[in-house]
């Protein structure tokens, strides 16, 4: 029989003992071998690892015990996803040869539900980028396009989804890194509420800002990931001690009645008129299958880049400090400890990552607080009022996910202020802790996939997957070219 | 802005963050990180004073755990990461300031 | 720098300590505000389940989280929070709601390069601490932060100057500290002293820390400035680090305070700055340069949540907060009719003796005599299992001329050693109350002995008087075996010499 490509049939059938896991994971491990030299989705792939979990849960199916709800599903996981003894990069040097002696929460949940992690994905260094041209380990290549970027910093779990490399994989969105990679590569990306899943084991770039989430091609795969890794974790203080949501089953209960915003400050300048335009053309869908559409404004979002731009570099400022050449990771030697910190740290960091943690260092050092790191976080402040005024008329909100289709590579590399407005439609969601998704809705004029972005408010969850599994059953081929 | 980031600046705060730039790099990273301030000038100019800082996006307060002993880590893993080692401790070149 | 001549100093006003200046006459006196950090007797880390034990082999205590590896994150442990409050209470603070910040700084014995502390909002704020002598030093804030590791310093010698290079163990890193931070209320080295050992005995009774200054769990930074008798504002002041002893604490702030006043003498400013006290060549040294001025860059430490402990868990923590040293000394100076400052109430409460005193007096002891017999004979072992019955008996036996003091002291000795009542044990060592006949015809024969002598202790003049005095007494006490009572002997003496006069 020809093997399921989707979670949710993947992991019915190795329940059923229709297909082994064994058999789904060699398929996907073949996939890569033969199609990831070009796309470079992967930093490392776990074969033997990935062969012999697989073999886990055969055994489980073949005992009868419950092998889990993800049993035998391939995912891949961002390369800042601790993963014990296995090397974890951040696509940096700087972590050269580091073998996490822990598992991330959610890897460990992952294992538990009974997915096969099969490899670790490539990402801007710690994160930073929305291109994954910043990775030490060289780009990843959008598979739409291999002349385009992928997006970032999720770009290699993005990729590797939209290449079938795996049903699903895990990034981190701290501004928009799952959404605007998954809205470029032309599948579902989910960045969940703040607090709804646990950030233990992953690798910090902006703690107040940092969160997990699935990608997939279906919005089932999605939710189903999300079921399997969020919930309360006690290594986590700001994980938020409530059941996790239900997705799975609320998914064909439809729009009507629902009221859906469009934010008028994510339509006009700056959005790509094609982009736009699919977004409008996603409402309308959306008020076909029974939601009421209209417009709000969301005025503190325009100020959203800004304070983004200012609190995610400090708190990496100092997250990063820890990379020193002391306890892990490249030494860089020197006579002196200050002077060997120093060395390491400007050998083994990439260019991006330096100017975020000078800017950070610059936001917070004395006697430019209170103007720039203090400031934003006021901003912030309005951010969350907007938001709620808004959320007070309307269920949930709509945007472009990206101002842009996927562009080429080394068109902003070199002009970051450039790069920064690709994150201009998801920051003001990371700043609020409230949770957005990014839904393929065709393509743009250039033929590259479109993503819009649905926003609901903290722990909107639901409603959101139902919204979005509305615009899946609405959305036209993703080839189909703007006209 | 008027008082716009300085070679000076920039040399200053990359001291603090423990990165060594070059003249070239002070000069680049000068003009870029320059660039982004401006554009975070508008956040700079608003006049706030009435509005509370948001450090954190959840309203949780007092997440506690037990005062419980938990496993630790093996040595000889914890060391097998490191850089250098003597003695079941950590090595590190001289230090030359003592701690603030 | 011009020399200043001898400085010469002298308390004056009781409790200040004074430098007089040869050269200009000036007299300067001494602030110190003291800076306490202290390790809180938990059971693990601040935000890990790592034990928070000393002496273990290094780097064993330690896990993801207190090794700050990539992607660990902190979580508060709860009996931080209560002894803290504890500690905080005890020392009379408000307690407050409070954030963790991160204090940014390089240092290879911190794991994450920075350091998890309470800044602007700490737990404890505005309390006090009453010193034995009376004073009251106010405490600015008592706030929750994490330890260091520990580093070595090898080859060179030893000390971290001159090393070739360290080694780091991370056990100490993460282990909750509190930072009692005093307001600048004392003026004098021996306060500066005992504001520690009232801190210990805080530290010990709320049970928040073992306060071992040797073991490092208790650890002092001084804050030391200078300034002319009579001025208001205080000086620029020096921040002493390195204090490993309650002797290093008060002759580094000796020192410290005569180098600046050797400098403002000499037309030289103070500069803001830490100094480390050198112990082997007794003066304080720089730490870093100052153009390394810090910039923490303080922020709100993001992987935390903010800590509003409830009204009722305050209420709890009070109502079960031991009675503290100084209402102890306060309730025991009451009961024995004497002055709260006197050393004997004090050396009382220190040793812990302060309920068996209160329950020897409660049981009809002299108070004075019970307190002198605290202070003076009662620093041995078992002493506080002595039965209070026993002591009221035992000092009312001395009061009433039953026993000399030395016999007491003697009796008393057995007591604590054999659990015995004091009438049994005086009866054993055969120590009768020597009956006032007996004493005078012991004394009269001596007098015979001696007639020289006795002539010229009824004519002399007083200073002759006073050692012919101690001559009789002496022959008395050898004749007795020590077992007169030296009152009753000058008492004897007197009542002969006037009838000879
Ligand atoms: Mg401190
Ligand atoms: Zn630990």
């Amino acid at each position: 029989m020809t093997l399921p490509t989707t979670a949710t049939a993947i992991a019915a059938a190795v329940r059923a003992g229709e297909v082994s896991a064994r058999e789904v994971v060699d398929a996907h491990l073949a996939a890569i071998e033969a199609g990831d030299a070009s796309i470079n989705a992967f930093n490392l792939v776990l074969a033997d690892e990935a062969r012999a979990a697989a073999a886990a849960v055969d055994a489980k199916v073949a005992a009868g015990e419950d092998p889990g709800p993800l049993a035998g599903v391939p995912v891949a996981l961002k390369d800042n996803l601790c993963t014990r003894g296995v090397p974890t990069t951040c696509s940096s040097r700087i972590l050269d040869g580091w073998r996490p002696p822990y598992d991330a929460t959610v890897v460990e949940r992952l294992a538990g539900a009974g997915a096969v992690a099969v490899g670790k994905t490539n990402l801007d260094e710690f994160a930073m980028g929305s291109s994954t041209e910043n990775s030490a380990f060289g780009p990843t290549r959008n598979p739409r396009d291999p002349e385009r970027v992928p997006g970032g910093s999720s770009g290699g779990s993005a990729a590797a989804v939209a290449a079938g490399f795996a049903p699903v994989s895990l990034g981190s969105d701290t501004g928009g890194s799952i959404r605007q990679p998954a809205a470029l590569c032309g599948v579902i990306g989910v960045k969940p509420t703040y607090g709804l899943v646990s950030r233990y084991g992953l690798v910090a770039f902006a703690s107040s800002l940092d969160q997990i989430g699935p990608f997939s091609t279906t919005v089932a795969d999605s939710a189903l990931l999300l079921e399997a890794v969020a919930g309360h974790d006690p290594l986590d203080s700001t994980s938020i001690d409530a059941p996790a949501p239900s997705l799975v089953d609320v998914l064909d209960r439809g729009v009507d009645g629902l009221r859906v915003g469009l934010v008028s400050e994510l339509m006009g300048e700056g959005i790509a008129p094609d982009v736009a335009g699919r977004v409008r053309q996603a409402a309308d869908a959306l008020a076909a299958a029974g939601a009421e559409i209209g417009e709000v404004s969301v005025p503190a979002a325009s100020y959203g880049l800004s304070a983004y731009y200012l609190i995610a570099p400090a708190e990496a400022s100092s997250n990063l400090a820890r990379y020193d050449g002391v306890r892990y990771g490249l030494r860089v030697d020197a006579p002196t400890t200050a002077e060997m910190n120093a060395a390491t740290r400007t050998a083994g960091f990439g260019a991006e990552v330096k100017r975020r943690i000078m800017l950070g260092t610059y936001a917070l050092s004395a006697g430019y607080y209170d103007a720039y790191y203090g400031k934003a976080l006021k901003v912030r402040t309005l951010i969350v009022r907007d938001f709620e005024a808004a959320y007070e008329r309307f269920d949930l909100l709509l945007s472009p996910t990206s101002p842009t289709t996927a562009f080429r590579f080394g068109e902003k590399v070199d002009d970051p202020l450039a790069m920064y407005l690709n994150d201009v439609c998801t920051i003001p969601t990371n700043l609020a802790g409230h949770p957005a998704m990014s839904v393929p809705f065709g393509a743009g004029a250039d033929g590259m996939p479109v993503g819009v972005q649905l926003l609901a408010p903290a722990l909107g969850e639901a409603t959101m997957f139902r919204a979005a599994a509305a615009l899946e059953a609405a959305a036209p081929p993703l080839e189909e070219a703007w006209s | 802005m008027s008082d716009r980031l300085t070679r000076d600046d920039v040399a200053k705060v990359a001291h603090l963050a423990r990165l060594e730039l070059t003249d070239a790099e002070l000069d680049t990273y000068t003009e870029q990180l320059g660039a982004v301030l401006d554009h975070a000038a508008d956040v700079a100019a608003l006049d706030l004073a009435d509005v509370p800082p948001t450090a954190h996006p959840l309203p949780l307060v007092n997440v506690l755990r037990d005062d419980v002993v938990a496993a630790c880590l093996d040595r000889e893993e914890v060391l097998a990461q490191a850089p250098a080692v003597e003695d079941g401790r950590f090595r590190v070149p001289a230090i030359l300031g003592e701690e603030p | 720098m011009t020399a200043v001549g001898n400085l010469t100093h002298e308390p004056v006003e009781g409790d200040r300590f004074t430098i007089t200046s040869e050269g200009t006459g000036d007299t300067w006196e001494i602030v110190v505000g003291l800076e306490v950090h202290c390790e809180l007797a938990t059971a693990t880390k601040l935000f890990c389940g790592c034990p928070n034990h000393f002496g273990a082999e290094p780097n064993t205590n330690v896990c993801p989280v207190c090794l700050g590896l990539p992607g660990s994150l902190p979580v508060l442990n709860q009996n931080v929070v209560e002894l803290a409050m504890r500690l905080g209470r005890a020392l009379h603070c408000t307690v407050e709601p409070s954030v963790f910040a991160r204090k940014n700084y390089f240092y290879p014995d911190m794991p994450k390069d920075y350091q998890v502390s309470q800044y602007d909002q700490p737990i404890n704020v505005d309390g006090w601490l009453d010193l034995p002598d009376g004073t009251r030093v106010g405490i600015e804030r008592a706030h929750i932060e994490e330890d260091t590791g520990k580093n070595t310093h090898a080859g060179g010698s030893g000390r971290i100057h001159g090393a070739d290079y360290s080694l780091v163990d991370y056990n100490r890193a993460g282990v909750p500290l509190v930072e009692i931070v005093g307001r600048p209320h004392i003026r004098h080295p021996e306060q500066a002293k005992a504001y520690i050992d009232e801190l210990r005995a805080i530290l010990l009774a709320t049970g928040a820390s073992d306060a071992k200054m040797e073991e490092g769990s208790l650890r002092v930074d001084a804050n030391v400035s200078v300034r002319r008798v009579g001025d208001a504002t205080l000086g620029t002041r020096c921040e002493i680090k390195n204090l490993n002893s309650l002797r290093s604490l008060g002759r580094a702030i000796e020192y410290e305070a005569r180098r600046q006043v050797d400098l403002l003498e000499s037309g030289e400013r103070v500069h803001q700055e830490t100094r480390h006290w050198d112990e082997a060549a007794g003066r304080t040294r720089p730490g870093r340069s100052k153009e390394e001025a810090e910039d923490y860059r303080y922020f709100q430490e993001p992987d935390l949540v903010p800590l509003e402990p409830s009204a009722e868990w305050v209420a709890a923590v009070d109502a079960a907060l031991p009675v503290l040293p100084a209402e102890r000394r306060a309730r025991l100076a009451e009961a024995a009719g004497v002055d709260p400052t006197e050393t004997a109430v004090v050396v009382a409460v220190q040793r812990d003796l302060d309920s068996l005193a209160l329950a020897a007096i409660g049981a009809g002891g002299d108070g004075r005599r019970v307190l002198t017999h605290v202070e003076h004979n009662l620093a041995v072992e078992g002493a506080e299992s002595l039965d209070p019955a026993h002591f009221a008996q035992l000092v009312t036996m001395e009061v009433a001329g039953q026993l000399t003091a030395t016999q007491a002291k003697a009796v008393l000795t057995d007591m604590v050693a054999t659990g015995k009542a004091p009438d049994a044990i005086a009866a054993e060592r055969g120590f009768e109350a020597m009956d006032t006949s007996q004493l005078e015809g012991i004394i009269d024969g001596i007098i015979a002995e001696s007639p020289q002598e006795w002539a010229e202790f009824c004519g002399g003049d007083d200073k002759r008087r006073g050692k012919l005095q101690g001559f009789f007494v002496g022959k008395v006490m050898k004749a007795t075996k020590g077992q007169a009572d030296g009152k009753a002997v000058n008492a004897v003496l007197e009542a002969r010499r006037a009838a000879a006069g």
